[in-house]
């Protein structure tokens, strides 16, 4: 039999919104997050925490824990074997407390039981005797003191440039929670021969591989990382949490372990995006020409290093932002303290910077007399300009000028504030009355480094395989939520014809490193390694058939199928194994200089808001945005990440801070530390610019990050400009509104 | 022992104390649809119906349940065919990591099913108390929105 047609570019290809392969499974309450995972015979693990922000660890008695009945193993770091330490990029945090706790809330001991009612009351009947030292939380302090994981000075250009006018300020930042809604959790199940397979939500399964063989002493073969179902993570998943204590516990008892953090314990189980003091001077011509821009960024990294060193480090390059300046110092530090430790939130430092040099450009356009959007436009940096910081010439695309322009065009709603008060300032709460409602509009525009930067090796691996099915494609990556596995199979679509795609998660052991899904990398990554797979599989199917294309049936030629999917397979296996890596950066100058970056992205914001300055409350009317994302593979959720980055960006301006006193945290709960709810969030225009990047698939930019960057800024500036006041510090508190 | 009829189906099941409903689904009935994200009742990742009425299940002891007709997110679709909520949640990116997804179906089919026509403002204030971290609302609301209209 002869089969005629002619192929049709493939359904849910690239460029379009197909429906998630794990939507489904997720409405019906079928999808098997970590925390859903049980096994016969598992023990529930706990973890007992220091109720100090720094001590000496004079005793610890665990066998008051182990004589409770169901209890298996009560462990301190003298259960350790191997390095005992673990850390993203140093390893200087102890696996259990070694002789002096610093921070509050830091693992003291683990324990296992039966069932997860008696691992809790073992934790609390471990004995610890403290003696309570005074914490360093101070971090301008410590910084004097020397205690930082890094201090980067960037200088470029000439120290004496000078301009006409001069503005200076100082900005905070407060400490933010990820508060991704599945807490830490994980299940490790010993082998029987020594080792143990540990199922895990995490960010990146190969780095928490390296740091749980290394802290424990596993030969690397004895330990498989599986990549669980995981309910989002913005940052909190990057580090290590629980992985290293589970599989102490699985391997001390022989039993599989599970653990899961109740949320209180989440807030201290993972590290937070840094708190930053920040002071600018920025200097200007009259025509508004940025001459000179100072800064000094001080972020509190908490007790241990975590990212610190490279959230530091985007701090600093963006310190002016996506504007030229030729003449530029930089002092920036990350101080060691007895706070929390900080690391990864999504924008990752460059959040912080942003607040302060958008602030800037407000006040100088104030001092100038010039239309802030049109300063912006007069500075913006755009392919083959340098950045200010670093002098990198961006070859890549940058249209930061195309971005501010497009959200200048969008129309302004000329609607007043309405009369349901559910969406006024303080809402059901029905405190505001509609006269006392003041509005006022704010613009901001951000700008992020894509994938790891400064010399880092970034890689991923994907291997796709033609089965008599279609397409099979293995990886490590992680799902988070974004929408990941979506884009593999529509970039795999695209490249192969073959629209029957199946995305295969490899354990640690199967397949290498997918690197991190963070810094807004996977699309680019997982992605370009995806398109490069394909594309030489495809290679092989076209050549065996002798055919011009394919499609879920086989290999077409003239027409005519000259060969099935399963007759190509069965002459000899066709598959591909990709590692594929971004263009080369380099490691600063003693400048500050160099080529430390793969690519940025831009995006712009624009806040309305309504606000009551008797109370002090802010209700967020509108954020729009333009956004540079390279191309547009999937329209419905490069939309998901713009208007939840948004989300959490707006987060960040009005209600999110972690409230620490003496290192203590004051509102580990979702009942006192406020997430905007349905009600809180904004509505939002987003217009995507598509100016094709220089190495993406299809010249797409990763997306997560820039929704992010400066929706904070923008909503702060609306806030300023309705109320006439400074407001240097995110999040906007009522009494900084009202002037207490 | 208490009684509780869960999406239909008869249990008499034995809980500890003080257990909330939510662990008595979870660790006891091996029914994983209804999340646990904050034990507090501020994020309605819980959320099911007793007796027809929308509650946290963190915040309802089991034995407070007893006799109880519960309905949790495995009870929302008809076999294999989906809820109209649940449809229209997938196919307008209502879904990202999902773990908001079960409380917030629960209760969109709940608003949808005792509120005839509800506003986009409605809609936002009934489900006020279910907090999604991932989609910033405006996809959850899209999808929801036209079903609205139909009822």
């Amino acid at each position: 039999m002869t089969i005629t047609k002619t192929p049709t570019v493939v359904a849910g290809g690239v460029g379009t919104s197909p429906i998630r392969p794990d939507g489904i499974p997720k409405v019906r309450g079928e999808f098997a997050y970590s925390s859903d995972l049980e096994v016969d015979g598992m023990l529930w693990g706990s973890t007992v925490r220091s109720p100090h922000a720094r001590a000496r660890i004079v005793s610890i008695d665990v066998a008051p824990a182990l004589a409770i009945r169901g209890v298996a193993a009560a462990l301190t770091i003298a259960d350790v074997g191997g390095r005992g330490l673990f850390g993203l990029i140093e390893p200087d945090q102890p696996v259990l407390a070694d002789g002096e706790v610093r921070f509050w809330g830091e693992p003291v001991a683990v324990v296992a039981a039966d069932d997860r009612e008696t691992a809790r009351i073992a934790a609390t009947a471990v004995v610890v005797h403290y003696e309570p030292l005074d914490p360093l939380t101070d971090p301008e302090r410590a910084e004097e003191l020397g205690e930082t994981f890094r201090v980067l000075d960037i200088t470029r250009g000439d120290p004496d440039a000078r301009g006409e006018v001069v503005v200076e300020g100082y900005y905070e930042v407060g400490m933010q929670d990820q508060a991704q809604l599945g807490t830490e959790s994980g299940l490790a199940i010993p082998d029987g021969s020594g080792g143990v397979d540990l199922h895990v939500s995490t960010q990146w399964l190969h780095v928490d591989h390296e740091q749980v063989v290394a802290s424990l002493g596993l030969p690397p073969e004895q330990l498989r990382l599986h990549l669980a179902g995981i309910g989002g993570a913005f940052g909190a998943r990057e580090d290590i949490s629980l992985q290293i204590h589970l599989c102490l516990l699985a391997l001390r008892t022989g039993r599989p372990v599970k653990m899961v953090y109740d949320r209180a314990e989440s807030f201290v189980g993972h590290v937070h995006r840094h708190p930053a003091r920040m002071w600018f001077r920025h200097e200007a011509d009259r025509d508004g020409i940025l001459r000179r821009v100072e800064a000094r960024i001080l972020l509190d990294g908490g007790a241990f290093a975590s990212t610190s060193p490279a959230v530091l480090a985007n701090a600093a390059y963006f310190a002016v932002g996506p504007y030229a300046s030729e003449s530029v110092t930089v002092h920036a530090a990350a101080a060691r303290t007895n706070n929390p430790p900080c690391g990864a939130m999504r924008g990752f430092g460059a959040v912080q910077s942003c607040f302060g040099y958008e602030a800037q450009m407000d006040r100088l356009a104030a001092a100038l007399g010039i239309d802030p959007v049109e300063l912006r436009l007069r500075n913006a940096l755009d392919r083959e300009d340098r950045i200010a910081t670093t002098g990198q010439v961006i070859v890549g695309s940058l249209p930061t000028r195309r971005v501010i322009e497009a959200l200048r065009a969008l129309p302004l709603p000329d609607e007043a504030p309405g009369d349901d008060p559910r969406r006024l300032p303080g809402g059901t709460g029905l405190t505001t009355s509609r006269a006392a409602v003041m509005r006022g509009v704010g613009f901001a525009v951000g700008i992020k480094n894509l994938a790891f930067s400064e010399a880092f090796d970034d890689f991923t691996e994907v291997r796709a395989e033609l089965t008599a099915d279609g397409i099979r494609i293995h990886t490590a990556a992680a799902e988070v939520g974004q929408g990941l596995v979506t884009v593999i199979q529509q970039i795999a679509r695209t490249a192969t014809g073959i629209s029957n795609v199946e995305v295969v998660w490899d354990h640690t052991g199967e397949i290498g490193s997918a690197g991190s899904t963070s810094a807004s990398r996977q699309t680019q990554m997982t992605g370009g390694a995806t398109l490069r797979a394909c594309e030489a599989v495809a290679a092989v199917a076209l050549a065996r058939a002798d055919a011009e294309s394919l499609d879920d049936e086989g290999a077409w030629r003239d027409d005519q199928l000259v060969m099935t999917l399963a007759d190509l397979v069965a002459a000899g296996p066709i598959e591909h194994l990709e590692r594929f890596r971004h263009p080369p950066t380099t490691p600063p100058d003693e400048h500050g200089n160099g080529d430390v970056h793969a690519g940025y992205a831009v995006a712009a914001h624009r806040a309305i808001v309504d606000v009551d300055p008797e109370l002090g409350l802010v209700h967020v009317v509108r954020v729009d945005t333009a956004q540079d994302v390279g191309r547009v593979l999937n329209p419905q959720a490069v939309i998901g990440q713009i208007e939840g980055g948004i989300m959490q960006g707006v987060g960040l301006a009005i209600m999110e801070e972690i409230v620490i006193d003496r290192g203590v945290m004051k509102n580990a709960s979702f009942t006192d530390y406020l997430l905007p709810t349905f009600l809180d969030a904004p509505d939002m225009t987003a217009v995507l610019i598509e100016e094709p990047d220089h190495w993406g698939p299809f010249g797409a930019k990763g997306v997560g990050e820039p929704p992010t960057i400066s929706s904070t800024a923008a909503v702060v500036a609306a806030i300023r400009n309705a109320t006439g006041r400074d407001l240097n510090r995110a999040p906007v508190r009522p009494e900084d509104i009202v002037g207490l | 022992m208490i009684r509780l009829t869960i999406n239909g189906v008869p249990h008499v099941v034995d809980p500890m104390g003080p257990e909330s409903l939510l662990t008595t689904l979870r660790d006891r009935l091996g029914l994983f649809g209804s999340k646990n994200a904050c034990e507090q009742g501020e994020c309605g990742s819980c959320s099911v119906l007793l007796d027809g009425r929308l509650v946290c299940s963190c915040l309802v002891m089991a034995v407070d349940a007893d006799g109880a007709a519960v309905t949790t997110v495995e009870g929302i679709a008809d076999g294999e065919t989906l809820h109209r909520v649940q449809e229209a949640m997938v196919n307008a990116g209502g879904v990202q990591c999902g773990f908001c997804t079960p409380g917030i179906v629960v209760a969109a089919s709940h608003l949808l099913a005792t509120t005839p026509s509800p506003t986009e403002t409605d809609i936002r204030e009934a489900l006020a108390g279910n907090i999604c971290r991932c989609t910033g609302y405006g996809a959850i609301v899209r999808a929801l929105e036209p079903l609205a209209a139909e009822s």
